[in-house]
C-alpha cells in the first residue's frame, strides 16, 4: 500500500501502520471464503422450508458491510475507548438477555433470539467478547493492585452471565464463556492449587448440565453411541468430506450438501470439504491457527496486563469457537450450536466477531509508551 | 477465601532480564514491578493455553485428512447391523390352547400426501379414487389442494392396493408403515382378547392384562381356550338369544378338574378390529364383570354345605306345605307340592321353602364361611381387567341366609357359579380359574398349584346323583344329551328392580356338568330377560330355555373333548348314580 506514506499521522495514516495488518487481512479472507461458501450451502436449505433460494445469501451480505465497518471502527479506537464501548455493549446485552427471557420466541426448545425492529438479534453472541474486555480489566486492576474486590466482581458477573445463559438454556456459549474467564484468571495468576480444583469443578458441571438438560445429554448420548438414536447430521458431514476427498467435486456440485440441515450454519465446513476439498479445509483450519499464532505473539510482546487479558480472552474465543464447530462437524466431539467465525450463516455471530477481533486489533495495534 | 489468592505470586520466578519496553519513568517503582512479575506469569501461561489450542487445531486437521482420505475412518459405521435380537416383530400373537392364531400383528401401509408437492390435485384425487373406491372424490381433492405438508389419505391398506398407488406414480403421495393388531376369528373371542387402541395398546381383555408381556415377548401367549368349543358355544347361544328374543346372554364352558376357561362368550358381543364402534353393551363382559342373582343354581351350594356341615343327610327332609313367611317376605315354591319333601325331592323340585329351611338350618355364618371358601363372595381370580365384585347383603340377616339359600340377596358373576359348581361335582377341590395355557411339557416340572378341598369327597359325590337326578326325571329333563350322562341345575330368578322383583324379566340359567360319573366339564348357559315361544308353552325358565342349550352344546362338544359317550343304563353307572327319593319310615319320624 504505497498510496500511505510512513510518516502519514492522519488517523487513518497512524492505524494503517500500528494495526496488524496480517490479521486483518486473514479475517478478510475469511469473510470472503465465508460468504463464497454460503452461496454454495444455503441454497438448498432455504429451498427446503420454502424460501426464496438467495434468501441466506442475501440476508448474509446486508450484514456483512456493517460488520465490515464494526471491524474498522472498533480497531481504530484507543484501549481506553475499546474498554468504555465494551462497557456499554455488556450492559446492552445483558438487557437483551433477560428481555429475550421475557419476550423471546421459543426456537427449536429455547429461547435465545429477542426481534428488534425487524431483526433477530442473538444477545449471548454480543456478551461474550464484552464480558471478556470487562473481565480482563477486572482481573488486571486487581492484579496491578488496584484496591477493588475484583475476584469477586468477577465472579458476580460471571455468575450472573452464565444464569442468564443457562435459563435459555445455552450450555454451548456458557461452556465458552467459562472457559475464556477461567483461561483469564488462569493468566492473572490463579494459584496452580486452585486451577486444579477448577479443572475438578468444570468436569462436575459437565456432568451436571449433561443430567440436567435432556438435548445436552441426548446429544453426548448420541456422540457416545453410534448406533443409537439419530446421528443423522453427522453421518451426512462425513459423507460429503468422504466425497469431496482432496481437491473436491468443485463449486455448485456437491451432492450430499444438499441432505445437511444446517448445511449453511453450523455444518458449512463440510460443504466446504465436499465442494472445494481438503485442500480448501485444511486451508480454513490454517488460517484459523496462523491468526491465532499471530494474535498471540503480538500479545507475548504487549507490556500491558490488561491489554494481555483482554486480547487473549478475545482471541481464545475465536479460536476456540472456531475449534468447537470444526471438532463437532467432523465428529471429535457432540454437536454444539457454535458457528465457524466469519464463515458461517448468522447476523449476530457475525456482527459480534466483527466487534471481538475489531477490539483484539484495537488492542494489539503498536502503541507508544504506556499509552491507553 | 479468594482474598488468599494473592499469595499465589510465591509460585512466580521473576526474571529481571526482560524490561517493560516502553515502561514510563514517572510510573512508581512498585507498580512497575508488579506488573513486571504479572506480565511474566501472564505470558507462560500464554504460551501453555495457545500450545494446547494450536494442538486442537492440529488434531481438527489429522482428522480432516483421515475422513476425506480414507474411508477407513467410516467403516465402522456401515458396518453396523442390527442384531436379530434388536429386531422387534411388534405385538406378540395370543393363540388358543391349540395354536390357533387369535390376535396377530400385521404390517400395513398408511397412505399420506404432502400436497405441496402434488401438481394436480384433481387428476391426482381422481386416479386415487379409481384406485381405492372406499375414498369420496371431492374430500380427497380438497385435501390435496389445502396448503398443508401431510394430509392422511387412508390408513392399513393391504399390499395389493399399495402396489396399486406406487403403479399410479403420483408425486407427493407417499406411505407410512405401521403396525395393525388383527382378530382374524372377528368377534368370536371378543371379550377375553379384548383390544387395543391405535397404538397397539391393551384397553381390555388379555390384550390388558399381558399389555406388558405382549409388548415386551416375542413368544406368543397361548390361552386355555379352544376356537371349535368358542364357536360351538357362540353360535349355540346365538341362536337362543334370537328364539327367545333375550337381550344378553352368557355361556362358559369349564374344565372341572384343572379350572381351565376352555370357551366363554357374552352377547351381544362386537368385533375387535373396529372396538371403536361398538357399544357399552357389546363391550360389556357378562361372563366376569356382571353380577347377577342366579336363583335356584344356588342350590347346589345350599344342599351341599348342608350336607358336607352333617346338618342333613340324603335321607332328611322338610315340610314345604306352606309358603314361609318371614316378617314382610313370602317364601314360595314355584313348582309346590305342598307336602314334606326328601332332601333330593327338594333339589329336584327346585323347592325355594326346603332349601330355604336347609339354610336357615346351617346358619348365617357357616353359610358365610362355606360361600366364601368357594370363592363366591370376592371378585373371580381370573386373569382381566373386567372382573365384578359380588354384591352380599350388609348385614346379613337370617332373612338372608334364607333367601341366598335359593340364591337371591347374593349377585355373583357367571365365571364364579361356574367355578364354584366345578369344585362341586369334581370330588371336593376348588381350583382357580385360568385363562393361561400350561404346554404339556413344562407342566411336569411345574405342575399347576392343587387347589383347596372345599368339602368331603362324599358331599361332592352325593350332588353328583343330585345334579344327575335333576336332569333325568326333574326340572332339567332338557339338558338331557343321551349317552353323555349330563347332570345339573336349573335356575331361574327373577330381575331385582327398583323396589322387589320384576316377575316378567327372568335370568333364565342351566349349570351342568358332564360325564357325571367322573365330570370333566362344566357348562353354564345364563340368558338375560328371555322370552318364551309357543314350542316351550310361554316358559321361559332355566329349564326351558337355558337347559336345551346345555344339551346341545354337550352333544357336540364331548366328541370334540375327547369324552366318549356311555351306556346310561349300565348296571355300574346306575349304581354310582342312582338315588332313593322317599326313604320309607322318615316321613313319619321327621314331622
Amino acid at each position: 500500500m504505497p498510496a500511505i506514506a510512513r510518516d502519514d499521522s492522519s488517523i487513518f495514516g497512524r492505524w494503517w501502520w500500528t494495526v496488524d495488518r496480517w490479521t486483518l487481512l486473514g479475517i478478510g479472507v475469511l469473510m470472503a471464503f465465508g460468504m463464497m461458501l454460503i452461496f454454495a450451502a444455503s441454497p438448498p436449505v432455504a429451498e427446503r422450508i420454502g424460501l426464496d433460494p438467495l434468501h441466506f445469501v442475501r440476508r448474509q451480505s446486508i450484514v456483512l458491510f456493517p460488520s465490515i465497518i464494526v471491524l474498522l471502527f472498533v480497531s481504530m479506537l484507543t484501549v481506553r475507548g475499546v474498554r468504555r464501548l465494551s462497557a456499554i455493549a455488556f450492559g446492552g446485552a445483558i438487557a437483551l438477555m433477560v428481555l429475550t427471557l421475557l419476550i423471546g420466541p421459543e426456537i427449536k426448545g429455547a429461547q435465545r433470539w429477542v426481534v428488534i425492529s425487524g431483526l433477530s438479534v442473538q444477545p449471548s453472541e454480543f456478551v461474550k467478547p464484552a464480558f471478556a474486555i470487562i473481565a480482563a480489566w477486572i482481573f488486571a486492576s486487581r492484579r496491578l493492585g488496584a484496591d477493588i474486590p475484583g475476584y469477586w466482581m468477577s465472579a458476580g458477573l460471571y455468575a450472573a452471565v452464565m444464569a442468564l445463559l443457562l435459563m435459555q438454556p445455552d450450555v454451548g456459549q456458557a461452556i465458552v464463556i467459562s472457559v475464556i474467564w477461567f483461561s483469564q484468571w488462569f493468566l492473572a495468576g490463579l494459584p496452580m492449587i486452585w486451577v486444579g480444583l477448577f479443572c475438578v469443578l468444570g468436569f462436575v458441571a459437565c456432568i451436571g448440565a449433561y443430567l440436567l438438560f435432556p438435548h445436552v445429554a441426548n446429544r453426548i448420548d448420541r456422540f457416545l453411541n453410534l448406533s443409537a438414536g439419530d446421528t443423522y447430521q453427522v453421518d451426512r458431514a462425513m459423507e460429503a468430506f468422504l466425497n469431496g476427498g482432496l481437491l473436491g467435486r468443485g463449486p455448485g456440485h456437491g451432492t450430499v450438501k444438499v441432505y445437511i440441515p444446517d448445511a449453511h450454519a453450523d455444518f458449512i465446513l463440510a460443504v466446504a470439504g465436499e465442494e472445494f476439498g481438503l485442500i480448501a479445509c485444511l486451508f480454513i483450519v490454517l488460517l484459523f491457527a496462523a491468526i491465532l499464532v499471530r494474535g498471540f505473539s503480538r500479545i507475548l510482546h504487549d507490556s500491558n496486563l490488561f491489554v494481555v487479558l483482554a486480547a487473549t480472552g478475545l482471541l481464545l474465543q475465536f479460536g476456540l469457537q472456531a475449534l468447537i464447530n470444526m471438532a463437532s462437524t467432523i465428529n471429535l466431539m457432540p454437536t454444539k450450536g457454535m458457528t465457524l467465525p466469519f464463515i458461517s450463516y448468522g447476523g449476530s455471530s457475525l456482527l459480534a466477531l466483527a466487534f471481538g477481533m475489531g477490539a483484539l486489533l484495537a488492542l494489539t495495534r503498536k502503541r507508544v509508551g504506556g499509552q491507553e | 477465601m479468594l482474598g488468599r489468592l494473592r499469595r499465589g505470586r510465591r509460585t512466580i520466578r521473576p526474571r529481571r532480564h526482560i524490561k517493560p519496553a516502553f515502561a514510563q519513568p514517572c510510573t512508581p517503582i512498585r507498580r512497575d514491578e508488579r506488573n513486571d512479575v504479572a506480565l511474566e506469569t501472564g505470558r507462560t501461561r500464554l504460551l501453555i493455553s495457545g500450545t494446547v489450542l494450536i494442538l486442537g487445531f492440529a488434531v481438527v486437521g489429522v482428522r480432516l485428512v483421515n475422513i476425506a482420505l480414507f474411508q477407513d475412518a467410516l467403516e465402522p459405521r456401515a458396518a453396523h447391523a442390527p442384531h436379530a435380537s434388536e429386531l422387534r416383530m411388534g405385538r406378540a400373537d395370543i393363540v388358543d390352547r391349540n395354536g390357533e392364531i387369535l390376535a396377530t400383528t400385521l404390517q400395513t401401509a398408511s397412505l399420506f400426501a404432502n400436497p405441496r408437492k402434488i401438481l394436480d390435485a384433481d387428476e391426482a384425487a381422481h386416479l386415487l379414487v379409481s384406485t381405492l373406491p372406499g375414498l369420496r372424490e371431492a374430500e380427497i381433492a380438497a385435501k390435496l389442494k389445502s396448503n398443508r405438508g401431510f394430509v392422511w389419505l387412508k390408513r392399513n391398506l393391504s399390499p395389493r392396493q399399495q402396489w396399486d398407488i406406487i403403479k399410479l406414480g403420483i408425486p407427493g403421495v407417499e406411505f407410512q408403515s405401521a403396525e395393525t393388531r388383527v382378530y382374524p376369528h372377528g368377534p368370536l373371542a371378543a371379550h377375553v382378547l379384548g383390544y387395543v387402541d391405535i397404538d397397539n395398546k391393551g384397553l381390555a381383555g388379555v390384550e390388558k392384562s399381558f399389555d406388558t408381556a405382549l409388548r415386551s415377548n416375542a413368544a406368543p401367549i397361548a390361552l386355555t381356550m379352544d376356537v371349535r368349543l368358542q364357536h360351538l358355544l357362540r353360535i349355540e347361544l346365538m341362536a337362543a338369544m334370537s328364539t327367545h328374543r333375550a337381550i344378553g346372554a352368557t355361556g362358559i364352558i369349564l374344565d372341572a378338574r384343572h379350572g381351565d376357561v376352555m370357551a366363554m362368550t357374552s352377547l351381544p358381543d362386537f368385533d375387535p378390529n373396529a372396538q371403536g364402534r361398538a357399544s357399552d353393551n357389546q363391550r360389556f363382559n357378562r361372563a366376569t364383570l356382571g353380577v347377577y342373582e342366579l336363583g335356584s343354581t344356588f342350590k347346589i351350594f345350599t344342599t351341599a354345605m348342608a350336607l358336607d356341615y352333617g346338618v342333613v343327610s340324603m335321607e332328611d327332609g322338610y315340610d314345604a306345605t306352606k309358603p314361609i313367611r318371614v316378617s314382610r317376605f313370602t317364601i314360595r315354591d314355584y313348582h309346590a307340592k305342598k307336602r314334606w319333601l326328601s332332601v333330593p325331592e327338594i333339589f329336584m323340585y327346585s323347592s325355594n321353602i326346603g332349601s330355604a329351611k336347609m339354610a336357615r338350618d346351617v346358619g348365617g355364618d357357616a353359610q358365610r364361611e362355606f360361600l366364601s371358601q368357594l370363592g363366591l363372595l370376592s371378585p373371580a381370580p381370573i386373569e382381566l381387567p373386567e372382573v365384578g365384585t359380588p354384591l352380599t347383603p350388609k348385614p346379613w340377616r337370617p332373612i338372608n341366609t334364607m333367601t341366598i339359600g335359593y340364591g337371591h340377596g347374593l349377585a355373583v358373576s357367571p365365571l364364579q357359579l361356574a367355578v364354584g359348581v366345578s369344585s362341586v361335582v369334581n370330588g371336593g377341590i376348588l381350583n382357580r380359574p385360568t385363562l393361561i395355557h400350561r404346554q404339556p411339557e413344562s407342566e411336569a416340572s411345574n405342575p399347576p398349584p392343587r387347589g383347596d378341598r372345599v368339602m368331603s369327597e362324599e358331599t361332592s359325590q352325593d350332588l353328583r346323583r343330585l345334579m344327575r337326578l335333576v336332569v333325568a326325571k326333574g326340572t332339567g329333563g332338557k339338558a338331557a344329551a343321551p349317552g353323555y350322562l349330563v347332570g345339573g341345575k336349573t335356575g331361574t330368578a327373577e330381575k331385582a328392580r327398583r323396589q322387589g322383583y320384576n316377575r316378567r324379566s327372568l335370568i333364565s340359567s342351566f349349570v351342568g356338568a358332564f360325564p357325571m360319573t367322573d365330570p370333566r366339564y362344566v357348562v353354564l348357559v345364563v340368558l338375560d330377560e328371555p322370552q318364551g315361544t309357543t314350542k316351550t308353552h310361554g316358559f321361559a325358565t332355566g329349564g326351558w330355555v337355558a337347559a336345551p342349550v346345555v344339551s346341545r352344546i354337550v352333544e357336540h362338544a364331548a366328541p370334540l373333548l375327547g369324552v366318549g359317550p356311555t351306556d346310561e343304563q349300565a348296571p355300574a353307572v346306575l349304581r354310582q348314580l342312582d338315588i332313593e327319593l322317599k326313604p320309607e319310615g322318615r316321613r313319619l319320624a321327621s314331622y
